[in-house]
């Protein structure tokens, strides 16, 4: 009990993650706001976006460079994954079919039923795991969104080179997939992201754990109460208990989640008032 | 001639009548001589015997008499009744006809032109040395004759009033040859038009045809009757040296009437440069309208100098600056030219004037220009608004349009047109249509701009567009701005312009659609900017959109318009595809986006570009499922995709969210709990760390 109340966070993510996420934000954030510059071009917001960008084509440069960031974070989270399976899973079947697999499963089917239960009031809240299901939508929803954004991206990048063997429509259907694809991967995640991670009640007005990696141990028990018995049946959970970051950090930590949130919300705000108000 | 016709007059023996002093006093002598004379006619080696008139009558007096004429046959006809009545009935025939004289009867065809300088030696003279006697030396055959003027056999005294050369006939026996539309005028270089027009309209030509006054001047009475030379010719009547002798023959009391030039200064400093009577006076216009009477400035300054001089009708001030006219343009102009109605026979001259000046007894082609306008318009309708000529040229003061300071100087013009024409003035104020703040815009327009900063005078100014007197509203047909008209005006400077617009679908002579825009739809008709500047070529745009509606809305679906849409004109615009004013229809080869050049049109800005890349639609729109049913169905799916994405999370959340709000009050309950558990076993060891991190 000594050392539990001590050290009472619980490391949750790897510092590569947490890296790597802070790196996505960024650049998803600018891809956002110098993509919705050019999709909604009709409205004064983007003209000043625009120009605060230093000119569509600059906007343009920025937007290839954050794609490029993302790809790269794609790539390396993707060498990170065979990393692990080297060193940690061992097989891909494991890796795949494990317990704490990103990919959906059993037991994220009877999460999903047992929260809507939950919502409803016809049961307790689930005992949820490692990773749940909402998370692992949204992970793969990042996997659907570079596959389906990036490619569409690339050939809007070199038409000329896409056109040698492709006919000129395509640039035409690349452009809605890549802007409608776009429309939603920044309305998903600056609402239905924000809210499960960060904007609902109990975690109200954010979750900083994907930035410090770290959880207090005892929310721990409580939010993920099946992951927390595991570790304590394997006898591993010592190994994940780590000291809390000093107030500095946390308050750098909290600038740049506020300033995420803050962007997150005026992008959202602004595709809803250049779709409802000024639509053309 | 026709011998069987003479041998038969020949019988009749009435030959010899003119020589028969000589012969037969005895019927005896008679019997014998006139066999032998008729033999000495008919055999005469000597041609003793000259011919009398009875001699020609003896044939020409038959009517159906023909003879030839340079291989014609004509009538040779003369009535001996009609001669002998004729001022010329006492002559023989062969006295002008003197080639005929000693010739054998019947004589030959292709008589020489009758000599009519055997009586009238001078005027033979006078015209051989002409201007038509020397025509006929060259051997012009336009050139006149004696006989072109007064006739052949039939000449009557130039006092008969049926003579061709009667004063009153004059002006129309010369007109038969110096009027337009005969050989003359249009074959020979005659120095005059519209000559008998102007004669008869003038002073003269009034007096002589309408008042019937015989001694007023006809055309021989100027250029005299045989002596006719032209006016370079020292000798001739109306060279500038002995014009005013020529005048004077009638006018001789002129001197007494003309005092500016007799009398006048003029006479005493300028001696050398006197003006000819015709300088003021133009040959075969000679008006009333000029000196009516002789009036020189200093009359008119000798009351006008009087700078508190005003009228007594509405005190206006009527002093004239004398040096301000010395300076002006018409410096040359005397007053009462201009100010004609005056008579030099009142003491004040002035007090029979009745009308103002009128500009266009001079410039009368440009009074027609502005009678058509609707500054012309307003003025013949008397409304007070109206500009007359002054108004914009000024008074005594007038200077060239060239001169820097003239109010009608290039530079000067918007200025002068704004006294009228800016917002509030009365011009802007009656005026109905869509064009406003027109000098403000203007100055701003590249056309201000290029006149008033750069100086450039060539720049269209207000009247260089809407022309300085023949100004009218663009729905006229026949205004300078009229829709059908605005290219060619636009042409004057910007003719290469015009020349690649006329070829353009816009058109009207390759299209037949009504609605067919003119140069100022798109480059406005004020507000004109330079083409490279950025915000025209945003605003040429919309322009096109205007009337092209759709396809203007489809091009902001794509990612050219999105750009040009944000403010930037480094993307495709209309014209970078489709041509400026070289607009053509797609379907014609020669345009940019024909199948032979839509590839170079794309390359323009994507170097390396495929046939397949030009398969892009530019102006594609994903709401038109017949044109465009690939976009139309993938727009659809993707939005489908997104709408259903957010609604199962939206359900999703929504329901979480009051659960949520129960779990957060359930948590922080377990852990108050569990806190208290802590507290309660570890309480100082806690109570230590609070103390450290504190």
């Amino acid at each position: 009990m000594d050392r539990i109340h001590k050290e009472e966070q619980i490391l949750r993510f790897s510092r590569l993650n947490r890296g790597l996420h802070i790196v996505m934000i960024i650049s998803f954030i600018s891809l956002s706001l110098t993509g919705m510059s050019l999709k909604f071009s009709y409205t004064s917001w983007a003209v000043a976006l625009s120009h605060f960008f230093g000119g569509y084509e600059a906007t343009g440069s920025i937007h290839r460079f954050a794609a490029s960031v993302m790809v790269l974070v794609f790539i390396t989270h993707i060498i990170d994954i065979t990393r692990i399976k080297r060193k940690e899973v061992g097989s891909w079947k494991t890796m795949i079919f494990g317990k704490d697999s990103m990919l959906f499963n059993k037991k994220d089917l009877e999460d999903f039923i047992g929260s809507l239960k939950w919502f409803l009031g016809k049961g307790e809240r689930p005992e949820y795991g490692r990773w749940t299901y909402w998370e692992k939508f949204d992970y793969f929803a990042v996997f659907w969104g570079v596959f389906v954004i990036g490619s569409t991206g690339f050939m809007l990048w070199f038409p000329e080179f896409f056109t040698r063997f492709l006919p000129g429509w395509f640039i035409n259907v690349a452009t809605i997939i890549h802007s409608d694809e776009a429309l939603l991967a920044t309305g998903f995640i600056f609402t239905v992201h924000f809210f499960n991670t960060h904007l609902r009640p109990e975690k109200f007005p954010m979750d900083i754990v994907i930035f410090t990696g770290r959880m207090p141990l005892e929310e721990f028990k409580i939010d993920r109460p099946q992951e927390y018995r595991e570790l304590l049946e394997k006898g591993e959970l010592e190994n994940y208990l780590v000291e809390d970051y000093p107030p500095i950090v946390i308050r750098t930590i909290k600038i740049f989640g506020w300033t995420a949130l803050s962007l997150g919300f005026f992008i959202v705000i602004w595709i809803i008032y250049a779709m409802i108000f000024a639509y053309r | 001639m026709q011998k069987k016709n003479l041998s038969k007059k020949l019988d009749n023996n009435q030959i010899f009548r003119g020589s028969s002093a000589l012969l037969l006093k005895r019927t005896d002598l008679r019997r014998r001589i006139i066999p032998l004379l008729v033999f000495l006619f008919w055999f005469n080696p000597l041609k003793i015997f000259a011919q009398e008139n009875s001699d020609c009558f003896g044939c020409h007096d038959d009517k159906s008499l023909t003879g030839l004429k340079n291989g014609k046959t004509i009538s040779v006809y003369i009535s001996e009744k009609k001669f002998t009545r004729f001022v010329h009935g006492s002559v023989p025939c062969v006295g002008c006809h003197v080639d005929l004289k000693d010739a054998e009867f019947p004589h030959e065809d292709d008589l020489k032109p009758a000599k009519c300088g055997g009586c009238h030696q001078t005027e033979q003279e006078q015209h051989t040395k002409s201007l038509h006697g020397k025509a006929i030396a060259r051997g012009d055959n336009l050139a006149p004759t004696c006989k072109t003027c007064h006739g052949s056999h039939e000449i009557l005294p130039v006092k008969d009033p049926k003579s061709s050369v009667y004063p009153m006939k004059i002006p129309f026996l010369c007109a038969r040859c110096h009027q337009e539309g005969t050989k003359v005028q249009t074959q020979r270089t005659i120095h005059q038009d519209h000559i008998l027009e102007n004669f008869s309209e003038s002073i003269h030509g009034e007096g002589l045809l309408k008042k019937g006054l015989v001694v007023a001047p006809n055309c021989a009475s100027c250029h005299t009757s045989h002596s006719i030379l032209p006016h370079t010719d020292p000798a001739s009547s109306i060279a500038r040296k002995n014009i005013a002798a020529t005048c004077t023959k009638c006018h001789v009391m002129i001197e007494e009437v003309h005092r500016k030039i007799i009398k006048g200064e003029l006479w005493e400093k300028k001696s050398h440069n006197l003006p000819a009577c015709i300088d003021c006076h133009q040959p075969h216009k000679i008006r009333k309208v000029f000196y009516d009477l002789g009036m020189a400035n200093q009359d008119c300054m000798r009351c006008h100098q009087v700078e508190s001089l005003k009228s007594s009708k509405d005190g206006r001030s009527l002093y004239v600056d004398l040096k301000q006219h010395e300076l002006s343009i018409h410096n040359k102009i005397a007053c009462s030219q201009c100010h004609s109605e005056v008579n030099a026979s009142h003491i004040r001259p002035c007090e029979t004037i009745t009308n103002k000046v009128d500009c266009t007894s001079c410039h009368a082609n440009v009074g027609d220009e502005y009678k058509q306008s609707t500054h012309g318009m307003l003025a013949a309708k008397k409304d007070p608004n109206a500009p007359v000529c002054s108004e914009c040229h000024g008074t005594h003061e007038i200077l060239g349009k060239k001169n820097p300071k003239s109010r009608t100087f290039p530079t000067n013009v918007p200025a002068l047109c704004a006294t009228c024409h800016r917002e509030g003035e009365q011009a802007a104020v009656r005026y109905k249509g869509k064009e406003h703040s027109i000098i403000e815009s203007y100055t701003e327009s590249i056309h201000g701009k290029g006149l008033m900063k750069s100086g450039l005078t060539v720049t269209a100014t207000c009247t260089g567009c809407h022309t300085a007197h023949r100004e009218l509203p663009h729905a006229n047909e026949k205004s300078s701005i009229n829709p059908k008209n605005v290219a060619a005006t636009c042409g004057t400077c910007h003719h290469g312009i015009q020349e690649q617009f006329e070829k353009s679908i816009h058109s009207s002579t390759i299209s037949n659609s009504k609605n067919l825009p003119s140069c100022n739809d798109c480059h406005s008709a004020h507000k004109i900017k330079r083409a490279d500047s950025e915000g025209f070529k945003l605003h040429i745009m919309d322009q096109c959109g205007r009337c092209h509606v759709d396809i203007a809305k489809t091009y902001f679906d794509t990612y050219h318009g999105k750009v040009s849409q944000l403010g930037y004109t480094k993307t495709a615009k209309c014209y970078d595809c489709h041509g400026a004013h070289d607009i053509l229809a797609i379907s014609n080869p020669e345009s940019h986006l024909s199948r032979k050049n839509v590839l170079k049109t794309c390359q323009k800005c994507h170097e390396g570009a495929t046939r397949k890349f030009a398969g892009y639609f530019t102006h594609a729109t994903h709401h038109d499922p017949q044109k465009y049913p690939i976009l139309f169905w993938t727009f659809w799916g993707m939005t489908g995709l997104l709408i259903g994405t957010f609604v199962l999370a939206g359900i999703h959340t929504l329901l979480w969210l009051p659960r949520s709000l129960q779990w957060k009050r359930e948590l922080a309950k377990r852990l108050k709990n569990k806190e208290k558990l802590i507290d309660e076993t570890e309480e100082p060891e806690n109570k230590e760390e609070d103390g450290q991190n504190t």
